[in-house]
This record gives C-alpha cells, sequence and structure tokens, in this order.
C-alpha cells in the first residue's frame, strides 16, 4: 500500500529533480557554446515572430470579450465609466500573461518539444555529444535565454491589443465615451500592476520552454519507441506546461498581492 | 602497418548489463595506430553498444578503455571527443541543416575558427567526398549513398584521429557495400585516421580490414589478421565463417526431404 | 554582411515588442502623461475622501494632468491637492476646481472649470474656489430623511445611462 502510493510519488519526485537538473545544466552550458547570438536569432524567431499573428488574434478577441462582458455587469450598477480599469487590470495582471503563455506553449513549445524528441529518436543529440557539442547549449540554452526576451514582449503585444479590443467593443460597439475607456485604462494600471506582468510572463518563458525542451530530451526515457515515443513526449510537454502555467500564476499572485 | 608498444585503443575486460540482459562480459580489443580493425558478430551480440561505450553514449559497467596511452575517465573524455568521430548506422545528420551546415556544425562548435575558415574547409570536405555539388541540399534530398559520404564528411572534417563506424553497410546491396567500404578504406589512408568498423559482412570485413575481431557472447572471440581469422579452427568462428556453407548443406538437405517426400 | 531574412524578422519583432514593452510601462505604468512640460498648481479642499494620488484632472472631460499630493495643512485643517497640469494649458485665476465622481461608485477625479479672468495662475499659485467630495453617504442619509440641501452640494456627476 505505501509502496504503491510512493512509487509514483518518488517517480515524481526524481522527474522533477531531473527537469531541474537539465534546466541548471541548460544554463550553465552559455559558457560552453559558441554563435550563440546565431542560434537566439532562430529561436526568438521561432518564438516571437512565427507566434505573433496568433498572439495578436487571441488577444483582440479577448479583449473584445472582456470589453463585452465587462459593460454588460458594469452597466447593472451604472459604473460604465470603469470598464478601462476593468479590460486593463484583468489583461495586465492575469490574462495577458497566461493566455499568452498559453499560445506559445501551444504553438511553440509544442513543436519544440516534437522537434528535439525527434531529434533524440534520430541520435542527432547522441552525434551532438560524441562531437563533444554540449546538446543542452546547442539545442535549449538559445531557446531558454529568447523565452525570457520574448515571453515579456509578446504578453505586452498582448495586452496592448486586448486593451484595443476592449475599446472596440466598449466604445466603438456599446457607446462609451472614448476619453472615459483611455483614460480609466491610464488610471487603473499602476507600476505593481506591470511589475506582475512582466514577472510572471518572463517565469512561465523560462518553465514552459524548459518543460518542452524537458520533455523532448528526454523522450527516450518514457515508455513507447520511435515515433510513438516523441508523440507522448509533445502531449506531456504541453499537457504539463499549461498546468504549470496556471498553478504558478496562482502562486505568483498570492505572493505579490499580499507582499 | 608497425605494431607500437601501446596501441592507439585499447579496450581491456569491459562489462555492461542492460537490467537482466549482459550484453558486454569482459570484451577487449586492441586497435594499432594507422589501422582498420572490423569487429564482427552475429546482430544483436553488444557490437554497436561496444561502440556506444567508447563514443561515451553508453557508461559500462565495469572495464577500462584506454587511449593513447590515457585512461578514458571524464577528465580525459573532452581530448578523446575531439580525436575521435563516430559515424551512426542511422547517420544522425542533421535533417533541418544543409548539407554544409551539417559538415561545419562541429567546426563551429568545438574550434575558434572564423566563419570563413570554417566555409572553406567544410566546402574542402565535402569536395573530397564529392558532394560540393549538393553542398546547400538538406539530408532528406541526397540518396542513401550520399547521406553516408556526408556523415563521412562531417566526420573527418575535425581531422580525427580515430573514426568509430556503427554498421556503415547495414541494409545495403552487395554493390553499395563494396562501395562503402572502398570509401572507408580510400579516405582512411587519404587522411590517415585509425578506424573501428563494426559490421556483420563477412567477405567485405576480410578483404579490406588489418585485423579483424570477433565478438559472441559478450566476448571477443576472436582477435588478428584476417589470414588467421580464415584458417582459425575455433567452433564459433568457424560457424560464423562458414554460415553460407552451412545454408549450402540445409538447403540441400531440405532439398532431398521435398524431393523424397 | 547583408542580414539574411530570419535575421529581418526577428529583429522586426524585437523592435515591435521592445515598442510595446517601454509604451506599456511608460504610458500606462508610470503615469506620466507623455506630450510635454507640465507645471504644479495647487488647490485647497475640506474634504477630499475618496481622491487619490495620482487621479485625473480634467477639463471638460478631457484629461489634462493628475494629482501630483495631496496633504493636510496642519494650520486649518484643511486638504491641499497638488495638481501636475500640461503647461501649455493658462487656467485663469477665478478657475473653479471640483472634485468629481466618475458613475455612482466610480473613481474620484479633479474638474477644472476655467474662469474668465485675464490674469492667469502661475506654478505653485493656489486654485481658491473649489468644490469638494460629496460625501455619499451622509447624502444618501440625508435623501432617507427627506432633507437634501441642493445648494450647498455638487450634484454627483451625471451617470452615462444606458437603462438595462
Amino acid at each position: 500500500m505505501l509502496a504503491a502510493l510512493g512509487r509514483p510519488f518518488l517517480r515524481l519526485l526524481g522527474g522533477m529533480g531531473r527537469m531541474a537538473c537539465f534546466t541548471v545544466r541548460s544554463f550553465a552550458a552559455v559558457t560552453k557554446t559558441r554563435r550563440l547570438p546565431r542560434r537566439l536569432l532562430r529561436a526568438i524567431f521561432e518564438q516571437g515572430t512565427r507566434c505573433l499573428p496568433v498572439i495578436l488574434i487571441v488577444g483582440i478577441f479577448t479583449g473584445l470579450v472582456l470589453g463585452l462582458q465587462g459593460h454588460y455587469v458594469l452597466n447593472r450598477f451604472g459604473s460604465e465609466s470603469l470598464l478601462g480599469a476593468l479590460v486593463s487590470l484583468s489583461l495586465v495582471r492575469e490574462l495577458g500573461p497566461v493566455l499568452a503563455a498559453l499560445m506559445l506553449v501551444g504553438q511553440a513549445g509544442s513543436a519544440l518539444a516534437a522537434e528535439i524528441g525527434i531529434q533524440r529518436n534520430s541520435e542527432q543529440i547522441a552525434a551532438l555529444e560524441t562531437m563533444g557539442v554540449s546538446s543542452e547549449g546547442y539545442l535549449v540554452t538559445p531557446r531558454l535565454l529568447a523565452a525570457l526576451i520574448v515571453f515579456p514582449m509578446q504578453t505586452a503585444l498582448f495586452v496592448l491589443i486586448g486593451l484595443y479590443g476592449g475599446y472596440l467593443s466598449g466604445s466603438a460597439m456599446l457607446g462609451l465615451e472614448t476619453g472615459v475607456y483611455w483614460s480609466a485604462v491610464e488610471k487603473a494600471i499602476e507600476a505593481r500592476d506591470l511589475t506582475e506582468c512582466f514577472v510572471k510572463a518572463g517565469t512561465f518563458g523560462l518553465i514552459t520552454i524548459a518543460m518542452c525542451s524537458y520533455q523532448g530530451f528526454s523522450a527516450h526515457l518514457g515508455q513507447g519507441t520511435g515515433a510513438r515515443a516523441v508523440s507522448a513526449a509533445t502531449t506531456r510537454a504541453v499537457v504539463l506546461s499549461c498546468v504549470l502555467v496556471l498553478a504558478l500564476d496562482d502562486v505568483i499572485t498570492s505572493f505579490l498581492l499580499h507582499r | 602497418m608497425t605494431d607500437t608498444p601501446e596501441p592507439l585503443l585499447r579496450i581491456e575486460s569491459l562489462h555492461k548489463r542492460f537490467e537482466d540482459n549482459v550484453v558486454l562480459a569482459g570484451a577487449s580489443l586492441d586497435v594499432p595506430r594507422g589501422s582498420l580493425v572490423t569487429v564482427l558478430g552475429r546482430s544483436g551480440t553488444g557490437k554497436s553498444v561496444l561502440l556506444k561505450c567508447l563514443a561515451g553514449i553508453v557508461t559500462p559497467d565495469a572495464g577500462r578503455i584506454r587511449f593513447d596511452g590515457k585512461d578514458l575517465d571524464a577528465s580525459t573524455r573532452a581530448d578523446f571527443r575531439r580525436r575521435c568521430s563516430f559515424l551512426f548506422q542511422s547517420n544522425a545528420l542533421f535533417d533541418s541543416l544543409t548539407a554544409l551546415e551539417n559538415v561545419a556544425l562541429p567546426l563551429e562548435q568545438t574550434t575558434s575558427l572564423s566563419d570563413a575558415e570554417i566555409r572553406v574547409q567544410s566546402l574542402e570536405a565535402l569536395k573530397q567526398l564529392e558532394l560540393d555539388a549538393h553542398h546547400d541540399r538538406y539530408p532528406s534530398q541526397l540518396s542513401g549513398g550520399m547521406q553516408k559520404r556526408l556523415a563521412l564528411a562531417r566526420a573527418i572534417v575535425t581531422k580525427p584521429e580515430l573514426v568509430l563506424f556503427d554498421e556503415p553497410t547495414a541494409g545495403l546491396d552487395p554493390l553499395r557495400r563494396n562501395a562503402v567500404f572502398t570509401m572507408i578504406l580510400k579516405y582512411q589512408r587519404q587522411f590517415r585516421f585509425t578506424a573501428v568498423v563494426v559490421t556483420h559482412d563477412l567477405d567485405e570485413a576480410l578483404i579490406a580490414s588489418d585485423r579483424v575481431a570477433l565478438l559472441d557472447g559478450g566476448k571477443m572471440l576472436f582477435e588478428g589478421p584476417p589470414a588467421a581469422f580464415t584458417t582459425s579452427t575455433d567452433p564459433v568462428v568457424s560457424s560464423f565463417r562458414d554460415s553460407a556453407a552451412a545454408l549450402r548443406e540445409s538447403v540441400a538437405a531440405l532439398r532431398q526431404t521435398t524431393a523424397a517426400s | 554582411m547583408k542580414p539574411t531574412k530570419l535575421e529581418l524578422l526577428a529583429g522586426l519583432f524585437v523592435a515591435i515588442g521592445i515598442a510595446a514593452i517601454a509604451w506599456l510601462t511608460i504610458q500606462l505604468g508610470a503615469g506620466a502623461l507623455v506630450g510635454g512640460d507640465t507645471y504644479v498648481i495647487e488647490a485647497r479642499f475640506t474634504n477630499t475622501s475618496g481622491l487619490s494620488k495620482g487621479g485625473n484632472v480634467v477639463v471638460a472631460g478631457v484629461p489634462v494632468g493628475r494629482v501630483e499630493s495631496i496633504r493636510v495643512d496642519p494650520a486649518d485643517f484643511t486638504a491641499i491637492v497638488s495638481l501636475r497640469v500640461l503647461s501649455h494649458l493658462k487656467l485663469p485665476t477665478d478657475t473653479i476646481a471640483s472634485i468629481k465622481t466618475t458613475g455612482l461608485i466610480g473613481d474620484k477625479f479633479i474638474a477644472i472649470a476655467p474662469g474668465a479672468d485675464e490674469t492667469y495662475l502661475k506654478p505653485g499659485d493656489r486654485i481658491v474656489d473649489t468644490e469638494s467630495s460629496v460625501d455619499l453617504e451622509s447624502l444618501i442619509g440625508k435623501m432617507a430623511f427627506g432633507s437634501v440641501d441642493k445648494g450647498a452640494e455638487s450634484e454627483p456627476q451625471q451617470v452615462p445611462a444606458s437603462p438595462p
């Protein structure tokens, strides 16, 4: 009984430890890898430029629906003038970092987990090691660094387009005064809200890209082989990343709120 | 070929087991400098594992590997990797990089050469393997034989002293097998590297190698020049060597029984 | 060396990303008014309840500044509010400042109604004519007991009504 409970727990603990070591190793590999800027640029392209359309599309719809729902609720209390505050605080503190991270996991994270998984599967990672190239340094370090840069940027873009979406539905469609909306937005956001926004974005970027890389890297350790192992690793990468984002969101919010 | 007192590579009683499956049980091998050594064996006798222990992909349970007079351990591993290349059975080419980028990668990552120098050296390596016309193709756009040559180009671009070949002829037809062995032999002479080839293609190995070893049951059952292999009376060696004859006999026996019935 | 397409696209993204972060922090977070110099004037109120630092200062509904600080004058226990206003906005000396509310329970802000005087307020000057916060609770209390003095208190800003 104890063993039955203990084994999965130990496995979970072991997995967490391995992933932590993997992340630390990847950062330490900064010194061991060469021509990092070039691969950093590619990683920024993959996580940034390629994911920009989905960020903007999801962002504008999030803002639109926040504007509609917010207006509906506030209208009941005669406080539509607070719509800007509602939309901007929701976006900056919560929805921007979380939804941007989830979209980036969906597009960039899954792709990189599958790519690294296939590279593991076809011995490309072993080949790197036999060449004396740090496989973490070559494959993971640039992506982790890119995530630290790209996630806050994508979040900022998500928030801005979301604010515009809120303006479109609140002011352009439902007739709230333009100045009232934007001044409420400007007034509501304080420096600490932005701190929370960017702390979350950076943390999510680091943890999700580390998770996706780790799952791809250890595709051969799981059950099954070949294509099935890669697909299992990709699924694990996406599911665990999303769970981590939401769990960490809760932790960070409570930490920063009660400071 | 001269036998130096200490060979370039010496494997001493290597042990490796995966859970209950004992793969290597005290395998030893000497690889003299400048030679081409072939490790023969039936499929699944741990030939690839032996090579992967050398390449550092698999850690042996016991035994030691000496390279150029030094024990191979954590401190000498980096030096060994600089001086040794590994050719995977699957080629392990980077499918998102072009042929030129594939060859340039080890130079980019392990040397401090300039971009221009790397390009010159990579193109030179491609040219020597007659691939320079295809330098901007991706591995998937190349034929099987070209992929093999590309993998070899990537292996020799760092000017290694030792090249390990894992089943370079697996799944190839006899003509291609000959071509691959010719290629290994040609470039081994040209670049003066020491080669260890793991294969189960007996005929080609006996013709091309300087030394032959037979791995069976996790141990080296035979180690010596090809001539000695052909005359060995060891039962396992002879059964491996005379498999064609054995096939001929069993086919003849089968024909007889079908004819009789 | 000529930049590759990938370099250009990645660079473009980084430029857009930096612009977005900068805009978010400067325009919204720092609370600074982008668009020119500002000056500070003061206004004395008997009651500023609900007004907070960073609150909007508006003229004819247009934000033109922010509440810089709120402090108590130890001499007579009134509140002195410093207002940071755009400097191209010349306010006559007989300008009226009043504390108003956005919506029924919304934030407090300061509405400035410029007067008609020929002389203008200089930085550091004080607006003398002010209307303080409407104390909503006492107003409701008075209404409940039927004694609302409509002349003394300014009525809350009109609620933008769109009936549900």
